[in-house]
């Protein structure tokens, strides 16, 4: 037969699965029905089923929360999962975080201590939290810049007058951040909270997949992805695409859940997760499931060691990663050089 | 009809024999792209005790704070319903029609209901009247939300049940869905079901009525609706898809429910 000749790379790896899968099974019959000494035959055919079933496109899959599904799925389940809870998505995050999320963000601003004249990228930027905050630090520095040159001129001698003739319009160089996301609904909610907010200039909207930015090389001084980078099918994928927007000396920071060592603390925080998020979810908007995935893709998330690792391995140097309350969070950082 | 019907995975395992022993049919429940295993029906979400307890008390604070939040009273009627929905199905086995209710599983749906020959039945006959309360309140059977937190595939489709029989229930007893109307059906529904949530409502209704609706209530419409509910026949065990020709007031007869003592009308539809 032609079996042997079409064996794809794609069929190669999931015969690699094959053993694995036959456990599953295994362990999933001894759930639901009395332990019967059935030979092999049950589970070859359940296994050939179940593997009719896997889906033609994907012959590999990945995680989705705690369920497995095919890659090319992934992106589109995602995309449902935020689509439906764009509209709570900042009432949610207050709530089931009891505003600390804020804090996390303020402390990345803080870690990044962004100067003005600086284009930060915001990738999964969603409702645009990162941004605001962005050019409320770049601004507020400025205004200082401006006051302290104001200051500094009060009596200025007639040779610094004669010198500042022809360099009036200079001032410090603009901020800018271009607010990138995949999903169309949570962009949508983002403007109208700039426009609530007033914020007018420096900031532009952009629909876009991680994996694959639609911005040339060398463009940008800060790349963030803040809660957003559990969410990409392929993160290793997402980490160079971030390295190839970034200007040579550029920054990647990533604020994302993580580990907490501290068992109890870890215990207390599955608890709540498991528990309390998804009724949150139901209560407040309507929606069990997609706040269920949620608390399931922050445990499939790898811990900061690992995460760090696969930072390095894209290319960044200088890796280095802080814990925020006890390692729920966790922000890591890299150059580009 | 459409039934409940579960689309069940049955492994005939009789077909691989082992040595010749026959084994056993196993009926494995749904895994389905869902991965909630222990998932017993479309739509059903595992949750443990504090799980629902926290729904509970979410659920009614939430229906309390905007009782336009109908998912919020499903919820809280699901998750406090238990004891009432056993008593419930154990009324329904036990009357003939009931049974076959619990084992033919219909849905009232606007697709399993042939509104064309409904509507040329004779005016007083049950599917008339349903159809014309449909019309004159503006509602649809299909708005009900699915049972999600129950943990039994029959309860769930006891409390399934129940919601769609809501609106025939307003057609049995005359009452218009206004503030005054639902509260009426809600002391019948209490007074029938014992359910948790139908009991709030029944206590906290009144509140949100006007003087007037409120003595409309307290002195006729409450009393009558309390002592229907309590000596009717178990509603839910009435196949309605099969009564439709029958005649309005003869049903009322059969189920031991007394006509209105006041006729309301569906224009009188004001903010309470």
């Amino acid at each position: 037969m032609t079996l042997g000749l079409t064996l794809t790379a794609n069929m190669a790896a999931s015969f690699k699965e094959l053993p694995r899968r036959i456990v599953q099974i295994r362990n999933r019959s001894a759930r639901f029905g009395p332990r019967n000494p059935l030979g092999n035959s049950t589970f070859r055919t359940e296994v050939s089923a179940y593997r009719c079933c896997s889906g033609a496109a994907a012959g590999r899959s990945t995680h989705f929360g705690f369920e497995s599904v095919p890659e090319g799925e992934k992106a589109e389940r995602v995309y449902k999962v935020f689509e439906s809870v764009a509209q709570k998505y900042d009432v949610m995050n207050d709530a089931m975080s009891l505003g600390i999320h804020r804090l996390w963000k303020d402390s990345l601003l803080r870690l990044m201590n962004p100067q003005p004249g600086l284009k930060l990228l915001d990738t999964a930027g969603g409702t645009g939290d990162i941004s605001f905050r962005f050019l409320e630090y770049t601004r507020s520095v400025r205004e200082g810049q401006l006051r302290h040159r104001a200051r500094a001129n009060q009596t200025p001698s007639w040779q610094e007058i004669a010198a500042g003739y022809g360099s009036e319009g200079e001032e410090p160089a603009e901020s800018r951040a271009v607010v990138c996301d995949i999903n169309k609904e949570m962009l949508k909610v983002g403007k109208e909270r700039a426009e609530t907010a007033g914020i007018t200039t420096g900031l532009s909207w952009v629909v876009g997949d991680a994996e694959e930015l639609p911005f040339n090389d060398d463009q940008f001084d800060v790349y963030t992805i803040a809660f957003g980078i559990r969410n990409v099918t392929h993160i290793e994928q997402a980490l160079q695409e971030a390295l190839r927007v970034l200007k040579p000396g550029g920054r990647f920071m990533c604020l994302e859940f993580s580990k907490v060592s501290n068992p109890l603390l870890s215990r207390l925080y599955d608890a709540y997760s498991f528990q309390m998020i998804p009724v949150l979810g139901e209560v407040i908007a309507g929606d069990w499931k997609s706040y269920q995935y949620l608390v399931e893709s922050i445990r499939r998330f790898p811990d900061q060691e690992t995460f760090k690792e696969m930072i390095e391995e894209a290319g960044f140097f200088r890796v280095q990663y802080v814990n925020l309350t006890g390692g729920v969070v966790a922000i890591h950082s890299g150059f580009k050089l | 009809m459409a039934a409940f019907k579960l689309p069940r995975y049955t492994y005939n395992v009789a077909s691989l024999s082992v040595n010749g022993k026959f084994l056993a049919r196993q009926q494995h429940t749904i895994w389905s792209s869902d991965h909630h295993y222990g998932m017993l029906y479309p739509g059903h979400i595992q949750t443990s005790p504090l799980q629902k307890a926290l729904l509970a008390v979410g659920s009614g604070v939430a229906a309390l704070q905007n009782p336009y939040r109908h998912d919020m009273v499903a919820v809280l009627g699901e998750t406090t319903g238990h004891m009432a929905l056993i008593k419930l199905r154990n009324r329904m086995r036990n009357d003939p029609e009931g049974y076959t209710i619990l084992t033919e599983r219909p849905r009232i749906r606007l697709s399993t209901l042939d509104i064309s020959s409904m509507s040329t039945l004779p005016d007083g006959s049950l599917g008339r009247e349903y159809l014309r309360f449909l019309d004159e309140n503006k509602v649809t059977p299909d708005t009900r939300a699915d049972v999600k937190f129950v943990d039994d595939e029959e309860l769930a489709y006891v409390m399934q049940r129940y919601r769609e029989v809501h609106d025939l229930l307003h057609t049995l007893l005359g009452m218009p869905t206004n503030m005054l109307g639902e509260v009426a059906v809600k002391w019948f529904e209490a007074a029938q079901t014992g359910l948790p949530m139908c009991i709030l409502g029944a206590a906290l209704g009144p509140l949100r009525l006007s003087i007037s609706r409120l003595q409309k209530l307290m002195g006729s419409l409450g009393p009558w609706a309390l002592r229907s509910g309590s000596r009717a026949r178990c509603v839910l065990s009435v196949f309605y898809e099969r009564r439709w020709e029958q005649n309005l007031e003869e049903l009322r007869e059969e189920l031991n429910i007394e006509p209105p003592p006041i006729k309301l009308s569906a224009k009188s539809k004001k903010g309470s």
